[in-house]
């Protein structure tokens, strides 16, 4: 059974439903009962992130004096929890030197981006929108 | 994996995948679409690529 938009907004969940669509991508589907859409969401983003991973991509620092490197880790961080479990057990190091660098790196980057779009697409879905 | 081919046909997978469960509702449509913008991706990095040919680093 979908949530309402007014059942979402009045129980105050909107909040935590963009929270928990932000830390695990798809889980923002599955609360509004769009199931399929967030299945393929929870598997496709995170395996584009561990692509990333596993091509040598970099996971880019919070570096305010360099704005492209600064947005470059923004972008990273909106994959959520797989950035967080990847940056605490030392992975995204990056490896300049490897051929697929910069495939790495948009894997990494645009699976951020795709999932800050899916966290949109389930506000819409909870405002009724959609 | 070291194949650019490869890596660049997965990335217009996955963007295409995901541009289009969140654009379209009913499955059939979703792979049109999706289905069209892959295509579009690989041929227009195909295109780009035969254009670039003539310029070396």
């Amino acid at each position: 059974m979908r949530a309402s938009a007014a059942e979402q907004t009045q129980s105050g969940g909107l909040v935590l439903l963009m929270l928990a669509s932000w830390a695990v991508p798809g889980a923002g589907h599955l609360w509004l009962g769009r199931r399929s859409k967030g299945l393929i969401f929870l598997i496709a983003l995170p395996l584009m992130f561990a692509i990333g991973l596993a091509i040598h991509g970099r996971l880019f620092p919070f570096d305010v004096s360099d704005p492209l490197v600064c947005l470059a880790a923004f972008a990273n961080l909106g994959i959520g929890s797989p950035y967080l479990a990847a940056a605490s057990l030392g992975y995204g190091a990056g490896d300049v030197r490897a051929v697929t660098y910069e495939y790495g790196n948009a894997f990494l980057i645009v699976a951020g981006l795709l999932n800050m779009l899916v966290m949109i697409d389930a506000y819409d879905v909870a405002m009724g929108r959609k | 994996m070291r194949s650019h081919l490869v890596l660049m046909t997965l990335f217009a997978f996955f963007v295409s995948l995901v541009f289009a469960v969140i654009a379209k509702d009913d499955i059939r449509e979703q792979v049109r679409f999706g289905g069209l913008m892959l295509a579009g991706f690989l041929a227009v990095a195909i295109v780009l690529g035969w254009f670039m040919y003539p310029f070396p680093l």
